[in-house]
């Protein structure tokens, strides 16, 4: 195991990240603050407690979860998709590493971001409403793995994409959308009936269910379901990122 | 001696159809300079990539040092480095940075004295804390033979190290390779410029339309292939080469003004003391006379042009 490659790319990512630190702590600050704003003061004080939770504290795993997915899928897409675009990425290619190495490392610096990321939205959260977490191992659980499995679709991506607009494509056309409709900022059995069940084929109602239950105990579907789903997405992405490195797709000519 | 690259069969044929490479066996020795030539799109980038692990091969086999490029990648990867042809650089990160990175990548601890030694014998130092968006062509192209540098390779790959480099610069590139094969590395360079070659490498390998048409020492490549001229001034102007001079296959130049007579240097009769004695009978007189030894870039374009 290469794990001085590991520790290079890592490190190498990171530091990126670390010379716009300040924006990139300020930006969900802000964009976590106006949700409050918007979501929790003005709409959420007419809103009734869901389950027992008032609505503003509702909305903080969902408002986490949104934020995570679309960070990761950007950090860790730009991540790959840029040594690939500038021409860089041949060392990577000529380095004696393996394609575990190579993911560990993109796919970690991207997912630690993701991480720091949702603990800065639940800190700024705090200063809006309170809420307790009750089932703390598991939020941790849930944001590690989501982090990492969005990375890796996020990676898939990088690699996919042959142009900036297709890096943008998937997260605005299909991440946003399944997010807003995944139960961010409601319980799903506010839906009429018929919307409840199509709501089901969307991944995402199961990680902000997950990861809500391990803040207030409530679910609109069982935690066994959100995890098993959760670690569904997880393994097709690893096997496809497994894929990739076999068949040198978009990689190697 | 066990070559420390040795390439059988292979070959490479891109996804468009292209076939790049037909069966191409070559082995490079140890500590040797080994100039590949070639025209554009002759198969030079392709055959590196593979040896380096940036294209996959279609069939044959590459071994580094005794490892298999595929199944001891690791291992044949570690003693590789790779200068590409194409500028490539991570435009907002510091010279510092790139290296750092290009070092941990392929396994090496952190060894900012060897850095420092890499980036003053590139004379990169004073950039080290400057992004690379900031510096010009040539020292971006010597960036990447830092990142190359920069994890020790027993094997180096230049390709074009010298595209777009001034000739100052390139003097100093070239002294850069001669001490690093003084150091007991292997390099491998691709260039169009025929005097890089000639003035560098141990031996030469010239490759076209994907076949390697011939490897050989340089020496031995000048001796064998070499032709000399032979000029004459003439004291006055002929009109046309008399008839009983045919056998020398000679040219008329410079409007009549001079004879030129190209012999083979291999040859046990170079046959010009007859072709004197010969010229004095006719009372064909002379005033000077020069012979010139074809450089390797006539001996290229002859082979390019009309491979035997
Ligand atoms: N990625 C690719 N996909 C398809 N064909 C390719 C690819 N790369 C190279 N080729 C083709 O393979 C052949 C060999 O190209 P290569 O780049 O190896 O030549 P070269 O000798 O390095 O040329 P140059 O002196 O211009 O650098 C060319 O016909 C080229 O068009
Ligand atoms: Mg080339």
């Amino acid at each position: 195991m290469n794990f001085l490659a590991i520790r290079a790319i890592y490190r190498f990512e990171l530091a990126r990240w670390f010379r716009t630190l300040v924006q990139s702590i300020i930006s969900p600050v802000i964009s976590t603050s106006l949700y409050f704003v918007v979501f929790g003061s003005a709409i959420g004080s007419r809103m009734s407690a869901i389950d027992g939770v008032s609505y503003g504290a509702f909305i903080v795993p969902g408002l986490m979860m949104l934020a995570i997915l679309t960070e990761s899928i950007s950090n860790a897409s730009f991540g790959i998709y840029i040594p690939k675009w500038t021409g860089t990425i041949y060392q990577v290619l000529s380095a004696p590493v393996s394609a575990f190495e190579v993911v560990t490392g993109y796919v970690g610096a991207a997912a630690t971001k993701s991480i720091c990321l949702g603990v800065i939205i639940l800190a700024t959260a705090r200063v809006f409403v309170p809420y307790e977490i009750a089932h703390p191992i598991w939020t941790i659980a849930f944001l590690v793995l989501t982090s990492v499995t969005f990375s890796l679709f996020g990676f898939i991506i990088g690699i996919w994409a042959d142009g900036f607009e297709k890096l943008q494509i998937v997260p605005i056309l299909v991440i946003t959308p399944l997010t807003f409709l995944g139960g961010s900022f409601y319980s799903i059995s506010m839906l009429p009936p018929i919307w409840q069940k199509i709501t089901l084929f969307n991944p995402v109602v199961y990680l902000v269910n997950g990861f809500r239950w391990s803040f207030y105990g409530i679910s609109d579907v069982s935690v066994g379901t959100s995890l098993g789903m959760t670690l569904l997405f997880f393994f097709v992405c690893l096997g496809i990122v497994w894929w990739i490195f076999r068949t040198g797709y978009k990689l190697k000519q | 001696m066990k070559p420390i690259i040795s390439i059988q069969n292979l070959t490479k044929t891109y996804a468009t159809g292209v076939h790049a490479l037909k069966p191409i066996n070559l082995e490079i020795h140890a500590g040797e300079i080994f100039a590949l030539l070639g025209p554009n799109g002759a198969g030079k980038t392709t055959l590196i990539s593979i040896i380096c692990g940036v294209v996959n091969p279609s069939g044959g086999v590459v071994k580094v040092d005794g490892n298999d490029i595929i199944r001891d990648y690791r291992a044949s990867r570690t003693k590789i480095g790779l200068v590409p042809q194409e500028l490539a650089t991570d435009t907002f990160e510091t010279v510092w940075a790139t290296v750092q990175f290009s070092r941990g990548l392929f396994g090496k601890p952190d060894n900012p004295a060897h850095l420092e030694k890499v980036l003053r014998d590139l004379s990169l130092w004073e950039k080290k804390d400057a992004k690379i968006q900031t510096l010009s062509g040539g020292m971006k192209r010597r960036v990447m033979i830092a990142k190359a540098l920069s994890h020790e390779p027993k094997i180096l790959f230049l390709d074009e190290p010298t595209a777009g480099v001034d000739v100052t610069l390139r003097r100093e590139m070239w002294a850069m390779v001669r001490t690093l094969r003084e150091a007991g590395v292997t390099i491998i360079l691709t260039t169009h410029y025929i005097e890089e070659a000639e003035e560098m490498a141990d031996r030469i390998g010239v490759i076209s339309k994907g076949e390697l048409i011939l490897v050989e020492e340089k020496s031995a490549l000048m001796t064998k292939l070499g032709k000399k001229q032979l000029t004459l001034q003439l004291q006055s102007p002929l009109d046309a080469i008399p008839e009983s001079l045919a056998p020398y296959k000679l040219e008329l130049a410079d409007k009549g003004q001079a004879l030129v007579y190209t012999f083979d240097t291999q040859a046990t009769e170079t046959g010009i003391a007859a072709l004197l004695k010969r010229l004095n009978e006719l009372g064909i007189d002379f005033k000077d006379l020069q012979t010139r030894q074809s450089s390797l870039e006539d001996i290229f374009v002859s082979l390019v042009s009309n491979p035997s």
